[in-house]
């Protein structure tokens, strides 16, 4: 065990606390409500004290120093440095120190951007990677469809290439930020005549399109903004596709991973537990803080010794990213349903603590953080929900993990 | 950068690993557990020895290994894993800490060689500082302790014994002196030994720098709590284990029951719970080892606390993937619940020990 980074690091290091130092509490300003409540979900502090920054600008700037898109080649947008995971980390770690918002994320830059690099065209690349990066493309994922939730590989949206054109109908649903976005990624029933998994195809579609409606499916929180999508003969460029026709399923999951793997980053939970134990030590009840309050303390110490293990193990986690030949397959595969379970506890926390303040939403004038402790104590239901859902994560575990049996599969009755 | 254990620890722990199933399977444990395994306990403990747990954290300059507590949470996944009935905690980690940390040059000249050769064991017992249950509690005036202590570790078989008192002063005792008294107490976990000890005017030493210091008797309960917490990790890994296998072959309704997802899920919260332990028990003895009590002990209480609570609902849910079966002493699965459920007792329980944590960080006025 060593949990040094070698001195060889020493000087990088300094070099990303003295920027941090000089943005910390940095405000991102945009137009776009769709960044509303991303601080609450990045964990970004909602104290903003620091430089004010435009959102394609603060990109701009992350790219430049290397903090972001640091592996990305420059000849498409990115910094082009050398894959380092520990510079990653040393990043990471700087910027929630540091309380620096981090750079914008979202499907383009952590889904669509890696897709391309491995299986886009040239010309894809150069069209779209840059202006990505720079916040100036914004991007929805058109997978789900109402029939095909879990079982995803039974979409049913059509492509049919007509006179050198892909000309799509359908419905896709849970499709974020589509009332934002310049373009969607989609998957799309090419290949009728093939297998499930092998008949379908990633194509790219400009969303403004005609035949495209988007309609908002509001969801619980009120705010996070998922829509359905209707296609009614969309009709796109053939090169439009990304790999080849057939390959959409190859193509979609070289990144959902990574989507998973996002969705509870151990350094935001930090953050927020951090956020938590300063409401504990600010809120009263009868005059008493309520972190005084025992039966309370016991619940954010059983919370912190969830976090804790959860920062260790993201350690290990790195640790075998750095050692090639470590083992920790089953270590991997739980992230997405600890973290996500652990969000929604202790987002739920804060909530009890404060009892019925706990309550208030959205513009009321007594509401605590901005609302941001009742939205993503939602929000993490989504997600307990969604990308893939924690019984499927639990599929998943036991049977990838620990080699249980699948179901058997049952006679469908016609 | 390298998170994990290194390949010598994980060697030892293959050792004992292996030892363990070799020489104490489930109906051995069994004989032990009903008193009447003495010949068979002392060959398991020697074999044990022979692969020098008990050297393993006492300097070198006084004989031993000089190795740091992350080893001996490497032995103690493994003594888990495998109900070792065997001391270890107190006898070889609490112990040899609190005479290295607490002692004077002589009396660590004393002791420890003695240990690492195996000449001399030791129990302990620091409940009292912990919390005292009952009207458990030492006193020491004119070098003669009396007084009673609770759930003094590995006191069987043991020529000396450390108490520690309220305020945290530790002291030794010869556990042949004729005031002394040890009556075993009856626990669930008979894979290991708990005693009470009753002191009349017993002649007692104490260990020289902590006689106006209590910050050695906290470090050792750091000690044993991270050890107790490999300990259960150890144990809730082999019922994770155990729980699978069995799914495998068991059959109901014409399946394997682990083709069933509710049995599925029950293993795979289990998997997901327990795989961060591993890696917030590592760190809490990695930080031991090599960083400042300040940001060590929190580690240690978190580490004791949590793995007990992921211990519990694990030892639950095991037994019950297993149906009736889990339930009766024929599977023997019961030896690995109780033994996790005697670690989340001793040496401070999670509401204690969370309290503990709170204090430390200024949350409580």
């Amino acid at each position: 065990m060593n949990l040094e980074f070698g001195s060889e690091y020493d000087e990088f290091t300094n070099e990303v606390e003295e920027f941090c130092k000089e943005y910390s509490g940095a405000v991102i300003t945009s137009n776009d409500k769709k960044f509303e409540m991303h601080d609450a979900l990045s964990g970004n502090s909602s104290r903003k004290s620091g430089k004010s920054v435009g959102r394609s600008e603060w990109q701009k700037l992350l790219i430049e120093k290397g903090y972001f898109a640091r592996s990305i080649p420059k000849e498409y947008g990115g910094y082009g440095g050398e894959p380092d995971i520990i510079k990653s980390r040393i990043i990471a770690g700087a910027f929630a120190k540091y309380k620096v918002p981090n750079a914008m994320g979202g499907q383009g830059i952590d889904m669509l951007v890696p897709t391309l690099l491995e299986w886009g065209t040239e010309e894809q690349k150069q069209q779209y990677i840059e202006s990505t990066l720079h916040g100036e493309t914004i991007w929805c994922q058109g997978y789900s469809e109402p029939n095909a939730g879990s079982d995803l590989a039974s979409l049913q949206t059509k492509g049919e290439l007509i006179d050198g054109k892909w000309v799509i109908n359908g419905q896709k649903i849970w499709t974020s930020t589509a009332q934002f976005s310049q373009m969607m990624f989609c998957l799309v029933r090419t290949e009728p005549e093939a297998s499930k998994h092998a008949g379908i195809s990633f194509i790219l579609i400009p969303m403004d399109t005609p035949g495209i409606e988007i309609r908002p499916l509001v969801d619980m929180t009120l705010k996070a903004g998922f829509n359905e999508v209707f296609f009614d003969d969309v009709t796109v460029p053939e090169e439009n596709i990304v790999g080849k026709r057939g390959e959409g399923w190859s193509v979609a999951n070289s990144v959902l991973g990574h989507e998973r793997g996002s969705l509870a980053n151990p350094n935001v939970t930090l953050n927020r537990l951090n956020t938590l134990i300063n409401l504990m030590k600010e809120e009263t009840i009868d005059g008493r803080r309520l972190i005084d309050v025992a039966s309370y303390r016991d619940r954010l110490l059983q919370v912190q010794g969830k976090v804790l293990a959860a920062q260790a193990h993201s350690l290990r986690l790195l640790s075998a990213k750095i050692n090639p030949g470590q083992n920790v397959k089953l270590g991997g595969m739980i992230q997405k349903l600890v973290g996500t379970e652990l969000r929604h506890e202790l987002e739920g926390l804060a909530i009890d603590i404060m009892g019925e303040l706990g309550t208030l939403y959205e513009d009321d004038p007594n509401v605590r953080g901005g609302g941001s402790w009742q939205f993503t104590y939602m929000y993490f239901l989504g997600l307990i929900i969604g990308g893939g859902t924690n019984q499927i994560q639990k599929n998943i575990i036991s049977e990838r993990g620990l080699g249980m049996p699948r179901e058997p599969k049952v006679q469908v009755e016609v | 950068m390298y998170f994990g254990l290194s390949e010598e620890q994980e060697s030892i722990q293959d050792f004992v690993k292996k030892f363990l199933a070799d020489n104490a399977s489930v109906d051995e444990i069994r004989k032990i557990a009903n008193g009447e395994g003495e010949e068979l306990e002392k060959n398991i403990f020697d074999g044990i020895l022979n692969l020098g747990i008990n050297t393993l954290l006492i300097p070198e300059e006084h004989n031993g290994l000089g190795a740091g507590l992350l080893h001996a949470v490497a032995v103690a996944q493994a003594l888990g894993a495998g109900v070792g009935p065997i001391p270890f905690v107190g006898s070889y980690v609490m112990a040899p800490i609190a005479i290295n940390l607490g002692g004077s040059e002589e009396q660590k000249n004393n002791y420890l060689p003695k240990i690492a050769s195996n000449e001399l064991r030791f129990g302990i017992g620091m409940s009292e500082f912990v919390g005292a249950r009952e009207d458990a509690g030492i006193e020491f005036s004119k070098n003669k302790l009396n007084g009673r202590a609770l759930f003094v570790l590995d006191a069987e078989n043991s020529d000396f014994i450390i108490l520690a008192n309220k305020s945290g002063n530790i002291f030794l005792i010869n556990a042949k002196d004729k005031g002394v008294k040890i009556n075993k107490l009856t626990t669930v976990d008979k894979t290991r030994s708990f005693h009470e000890i009753l002191l009349e005017n017993v002649n007692a030493e104490i260990l020289a720098l902590t006689e106006d210091n209590n910050e050695i008797a906290k470090k050792v309960i750091d000690a044993g709590r991270i050890i107790l917490a490999a300990d259960t990790v150890g144990a809730s890994e082999a019922m994770v284990e155990k729980a699978v296998t069995y799914s495998k072959e068991r059959k109901q309704f014409n399946r394997t029951i682990g083709s069933f997802q509710a049995v599925k899920h029950m293993c795979a919260e289990m998997a997901a719970d327990l795989e961060p332990c591993y890696s917030l028990v590592w760190q809490a003895a990695y930080s031991f080892d090599t960083e400042e009590v300040s940001s060590s002990r929190l580690l240690a209480c978190q580490s004791k606390s949590h793995t007990s609570e992921v211990g519990k609902m694990i030892s639950k849910k095991a037994t019950e993937v297993h149906g009736g079966m889990g339930f009766t002493d024929l599977l023997g699965l019961h030896y690995w619940f109780k033994r996790i459920g005697l670690n989340r007792q001793i040496l401070g329980a999670p509401e204690i020990v969370r309290e503990e944590a709170a204090e430390l960080q200024g949350f409580n006025q």
